[in-house]
């Protein structure tokens, strides 16, 4: 199994015909994914690598299932794409787009937690559920290299390195069940704490790697969660970016990594995630035999 | 992008937030100006730090004369590497209590929040830890027009009561109401204080707006006299730096730029966010001293990554640069591996030295070896970690 998208997983891509969303889906119809259509207000009848292009996102799940959407538009556009997903009725929208202003993030976050539609980003790379689809542009061209289909569930902060910690997995043979880049804004819609119960469920992931920053509240949320849940999984955490717990106020890499106070050091969240039997891991290399260890493959 | 107090009181006072009288002195001479007029002032460096009142950046002055002599001191003082642009004088008041308010986002419940608390002016993580009774968070919309009754929840959930009470539910609603319309991610007033006469006003404000919506707020930041080229860094920008940002605006096409100068030896050309963070850890991790951080992302061109890398070559603590990715989706291998080999021919040095190590697996990657082959340049694919390829560039740094 995987989580969030498999094989039979349908999606648009809302802005279709801009640059990098065309390369993005010959990627994905190049690994098996079913991307069924694409919007851009005025380019209606045009198609992309054979993908049809809409007006509306309407039009499109007016005739056939649509299961998820990529948000590709520009930050000026996206949070208003992000609502017409919704309120077609779309209950995955990956958001791809970076820099959205922190308020209309909050805002299209909260609507979809009441609509019921789950938001992945944004200024994310999108899911993976390796040898079945992948919803966004993870991975690339040489998405097969990276991503071995496997046991291991990934959620990262970062896009890049996503790929980077799939690839060491592989590498080492563990594989990856669902990869999840998860977004870098400080104001994301699926936090490591809000997809965990995804991964808890599916038979098939054994382990979690995550890759956490600097800044924000997620891997305390993370830590909360481990305690409280019972979840079995064993995670094994990569925190980067260790040098800017010297650099108050000072933003690096992503929208969301600052430190500003104690909480945000990499210091303070690696303890917390420790104390949560969470292990974490010095180097990438170090993340595939932490998590043998912890399933007990040591020989 | 943070406010000077100046102008984010300049935001209050549009939204009727009572302040105290005041004057932006750039002077002595205004500055005892205003006293002349005001009577004893209080003197505050304008400045985008905190830590003021510790550096010797807040001072009280009695005459003109005393705000002259202060203002001359607090304009000499820089507090965290950064100047004053000027001197707040504002009337002096005997305040009988502090309250603190402050409205920012919390990422892990997706929603604005207003903190509040009855022991305004001192440090708030404090009271958080040793007094929460004295601190509340209340949650809001960002989605609906924020409504008076959640200020006024969040100032009675602390005990207050009477006309404190209504005086501060105004405060804190006219607070959140310019927190959401002008997209900011922090609104402080701390401290909020009450006078002996009664009159609560605001008295020092910290406020930051997100760079992101800097363009949706153009009119406004025009009216306060913010130019788009002003960063409002936590420390100003080095040359080195600000060169760095120029050529990354110069050419819209992918990311090179985002440049931090620090002090070491070896220039670092990493990307992309993430990747950027791990591989700046996994060089100091070795024992090397990095030149810079930087961020190479999306698909820059070739004249761009050859642009940043005959920039840092140029530097002349840099003895050799480093050019190291995660395993990348969608950036070229082989345009990069062009830029850095044309960026450093052109900076007058041999990539073959130059160059410590290059790791960029990922597309393209085949092309790209073949050209850092052809021109002797050391580089690893995917089966060497990112952490190893740190270390073989630090230890030719040691060789």
């Amino acid at each position: 199994m995987s989580i969030l998208v498999d094989e039979n997983t349908t999606f648009i891509i809302q802005g279709i015909t801009g640059r990098e969303a065309v390369t993005m889906a010959r990627e994905v119809l190049d690994y098996g994914s079913k991307l069924v259509g694409g919007v851009t207000p005025g380019r209606k009848g045009r198609d992309v690598h054979g993908v049809p292009v809409e007006d509306t996102v309407r039009a499109l799940t007016e005739r056939t299932r649509v299961d998820a959407s990529v948000v590709s538009v520009p930050p000026g556009f996206a949070a208003d794409a992000v609502l017409e997903a919704i309120d077609a009725g779309i209950k995955l929208v990956v958001v791809v787009t970076e820099r959205i202003p922190r308020k209309q993030v909050a805002q299209f976050v909260e609507y979809a937690k009441q609509q019921g539609t789950r938001i992945i980003g944004p200024n994310c790379l999108g899911v993976i559920s390796p040898g079945k689809s992948k919803v966004g542009g993870v991975g690339g061209a040489n998405t097969e290299r990276a991503f071995h289909p496997g046991r291991i569930g990934v959620m990262s902060r970062s896009g890049g390195m996503t790929v980077e910690i799939a690839n060491s997995l592989s590498a080492a043979g563990l594989g990856v069940s669902t990869a999840v880049s998860i977004g870098g804004d400080a104001i994301i819609g699926s936090t490591y704490a809000e997809l965990m119960p995804l991964f808890d469920a599916d038979p098939d992931t054994h382990g979690i790697a995550i890759y956490s920053e600097p800044g924000g509240r997620a891997e305390y949320e993370l830590a909360d969660y481990m305690a409280q849940s019972g979840s079995k999984l064993p995670i094994v955490a990569f925190m980067a970016g260790r040098f800017m717990d010297e650099m108050p106020g000072m933003r690096f890499g992503h929208a969301g990594t600052i430190v500003e106070g104690k909480a945000d050091t990499t210091a303070e969240k690696i303890a917390n995630l420790e104390a949560a039997g969470i292990s974490v891991a010095e180097r990438i290399e170090d993340i595939p035999r932490l998590l043998r260890e912890r399933l007990g493959e040591t020989d | 992008m943070r406010f000077y107090e100046y102008e984010a009181k300049d935001l209050l006072r549009r939204h009727g937030v009572p302040l105290p009288q005041s004057r932006l002195a750039h002077t002595a001479e205004e500055a005892a100006a205003a006293a002349a007029e005001l009577g004893p002032v209080v003197l505050k460096s304008q400045v985008l730090s905190g830590g003021r009142m510790k550096a010797g950046g807040v001072k009280f002055a009695d005459t003109p004369d005393e705000a002259a002599a202060a203002t001359t001191e607090i304009l000499e003082i820089a507090i965290n590497g950064l100047r004053p642009v000027g001197v707040l004088a504002e009337e002096k008041r005997t305040i009988t209590q502090e309250y603190f308010a402050a409205v920012t986002y919390d990422g892990r419940a997706k929603l604005p929040v207003i903190i509040f608390s009855d022991m305004g002016g001192i440090d708030i993580e404090e009271v958080a830890e040793q007094h929460p009774e004295h601190l509340s968070r209340t949650h809001f919309s960002a989605a609906r027009p924020f409504s008076d009754y959640i200020a006024k929840n969040a100032v009675a959930a602390v005990g207050v009561t009477g006309n404190d009470l209504n005086a501060l539910t105004r405060i804190v609603a006219s607070l959140a109401r310019i927190f959401l319309q002008y997209d900011l991610t922090l609104a402080e007033i701390n401290p909020i204080g009450r006078l002996d006469d009664g009159a609560i006003l605001a008295l020092d404000s910290h406020m930051d707006m997100e760079a992101e919506a800097r363009r949706t707020h153009q009119a406004l930041l025009k009216e306060l006299g913010v130019d788009d080229d002003d960063n409002r860094q936590a420390r100003p920008p080095t040359p080195f730096e600000i060169a760095a940002a120029q050529l990354d605006a110069a050419d819209p096409r992918g990311v090179a730029g985002n440049l931090t100068e620090f002090d070491g030896n070896l220039g670092l050309i990493i990307g992309a966010g993430g990747g950027s963070l791990t591989l700046f850890d996994a060089v100091r991790q070795a024992g090397g001293h990095p030149a810079n951080y930087c961020e190479i992302g999306g698909n820059p061109s070739v004249s761009k990554a050859a642009a940043l890398t005959k920039l840092i070559c140029e530097q002349p603590k840099v003895e050799k640069i480093a050019v190291m990715m995660n395993v990348v989706s969608n950036t070229r291998v082989d345009i990069v591996a062009r830029g850095v080999i044309k960026g450093c021919i052109e900076a007058g040095f041999d990539p073959s030295e130059k160059i410590a190590i290059f790791r960029i697996p990922g597309s393209w990657e085949e092309e790209g070896f073949a050209i850092l082959d052809r021109y002797g340049v050391d580089y690893v694919d995917r089966s060497v970690s990112m952490h190893e390829a740190a270390a073989r560039a630090v230890a030719k740094m040691q060789a």
